[in-house]
């Protein structure tokens, strides 16, 4: 069994009366030719790293080797915990542990690329959050994880997810948009709207930028990462409360693809505009590959 | 897996913080180690492009270094491959060359020295998402990625080598996925570089050694 857009992702779910999660694993079962065990061995790998990478900053803050980062996840785990955050306790959760993530990242720590290193924090932030606030099972969170492996594979497939090649849009885009799914499906949401919601997180953040500072995964990642989570928890709520986005997942991944591309080379990844080419920005950028 | 796995898309897991400059130098040089096949006691790495202006920032040269060690992309002892390397008495330098062009921009050298004074020069590119391929081994232009068991026989550049080697494999029912010729000079060294989606029984290497063109065989299993 095969699916190569969100298109035919659908329709295979809706003959077979199944879950996205559950395509995605059948998928691998028989192109990879591997056990449903093996699989799910993997995915509680993978879970447990990620949980790991989210929460050890918090107890263990330390710099990044570029030194513009460390020590954030920790300052908004305590912000939350003095009552006055903005947020709500899910999305500040989400938030500290997407941030703390990319701190492991950025101290050479171990880290799931999901689907990139510099966007590795929004689908464990987004997923952590949820189980600690909501109280489910690993198995519901590994579904969660599925689903949105799906996702990622059609946006890997389809358009990119590499910021040299389409801005951070395709990176954070979309980490985000395979969280957003994520949440609608363990919501209860059906495939529809799961694509539905990755439709509507990509089109949130079209045009992003990819700009990091003296070209390291340090800054804006690490916030833009807290952004991919907020926005994948906005797409999922506008869904399940039945507000939709007229654009289909694949012409939308389709135009995620084409705006990356009429991005100028200096906004993907060249750490020559947006925040790496302020002033501010070259001005790090020289200290820091002086150093 | 050919198309695109669950975990091409949640992984690789690995050490960060970039996939091409850190998880995949890091993959270059296991590789590496993997086909000296013995303890490196001093290694020089060559880092060119993007590689050598970037380098600190990624952690490029603890990604070397901890793959020659041995240690794979998701191992946390790459943070600390310099004192890691220095307790097993491995001699290391590091050589940034911004000038010289490269075909591919995230490029590394790795010349192996063993105990014994043997040898290994390897050449990889780092391609993105921790993937990579290793494009020279020694003298002779390579091209394989290692997501496949791959067996590499050096041999003499004589007729009949390669036809002897897959019908050693073909008698083991061992299916080729890609099978490719390399050679220095015509009539000199090549190498026969095999990928398959099976292992390789160690009976299959027992047989192919039996030809008198055949000087060694390197096998890395997936
Ligand atoms: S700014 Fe660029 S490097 Fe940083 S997270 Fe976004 S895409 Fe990745």
């Amino acid at each position: 069994m095969d699916f190569t857009t969100g298109a035919t992702l659908q329709a295979v779910c809706e003959e077979k009366k199944i879950s996205i999660a559950q395509a995605m694993k059948e998928r691998e079962m028989t192109l990879g030719n591997v056990t449903e065990q093996s699989v799910m061995d993997r995915i509680g790998v993978a879970w447990k790293i990620m949980k790991d990478s989210a929460t050890t900053p918090i107890a263990e803050p330390r710099k990044s080797i570029g030194g513009l980062i460390g020590g954030e996840a920790k300052m908004m785990k305590e912000y939350r915990e003095s009552g006055k955050n903005l947020c709500g306790e899910m999305l500040s959760r989400a938030m500290s542990y997407a941030m703390g993530v990319l701190e492991v990242n950025a101290t050479m720590g171990l880290i799931v690329a999901a689907p990139t290193a510099g966007s590795s924090g929004v689908v464990p932030g987004a997923l952590l959050a949820y189980q600690e606030v909501k109280g489910v099972s690993d198995e519901v969170i590994y579904n969660g994880i599925l689903n949105a492996s799906a996702l990622g594979y059609l946006l890997m497939r389809n358009a990119s997810v590499a910021g040299a090649e389409a801005g951070c849009q395709a990176e954070v885009g979309a980490a985000s948009a395979m969280a957003a799914s994520a949440l609608v499906e363990m919501e209860g949401g059906t495939p529809e709207m799961c694509l539905n919601a990755a439709a509507m997180a990509l089109s949130n953040l079209l045009g992003l930028a990819c700009d990091p500072i003296a070209g390291l995964v340090e800054s804006p990642c690490q916030t833009r990462n807290s952004i991919g989570v907020a926005n994948a928890y906005t797409a999922a709520e506008m869904i399940l409360a039945g507000v939709k986005l007229p654009v289909p997942f694949d012409e939308m991944a389709e135009a995620m693809l084409r705006v990356g591309k009429s991005l100028p080379f200096e906004l993907r990844e060249t750490a020559l505009g947006g925040c790496a080419g302020t002033p501010t920005g070259c001005a790090l950028g020289c200290k820091i590959c002086k150093k | 897996m050919n198309s695109l796995s669950i975990f091409d898309v949640i992984g690789p897991n690995m050490i960060g913080p970039s996939s091409s400059h850190t998880a995949g130098a890091c993959a270059i040089a296991l590789m590496a180690r993997r086909l000296f096949d013995e303890d490196v006691k001093k290694v020089t790495f060559t880092l060119y492009g993007s590689f050598s202006k970037t380098y600190q920032g990624h952690g490029t040269d603890k990604a070397l270094l901890g793959g020659v060690l041995g240690f794979a992309t998701d191992d946390p002892r790459i943070r600390n491959s310099f004192e890691l390397a220095k307790e097993r008495g491995v001699e290391v330098h590091f050589i940034i060359d911004e000038k010289t062009q490269v075909d591919h921009p995230n490029t590394a050298d790795i010349l192996m020295e063993g105990a014994d004074g043997k040898e290994m020069f390897v050449r990889g590119v780092s391609t993105g998402g921790g993937k990579m391929r290793i494009v020279r081994i020694n003298q002779i232009d390579v091209d394989f990625t290692g997501e496949y068991t791959t067996l590499i026989v050096k041999q003499f550049d004589k007729p009949g080598v390669v036809a002897h080697i897959t019908k050693c494999l073909a008698d083991e029912k061992v299916n080729i996925a890609f099978l490719r010729l390399f050679r220095e000079d015509k009539g000199a060294n090549a190498f026969t570089v095999v990928e398959t989606d099976e292992r390789i029984p160690q009976a299959v290497l027992e047989k192919i050694k039996k030809n008198e063109n055949i000087q060694e065989l390197m096998l890395i299993p997936m």
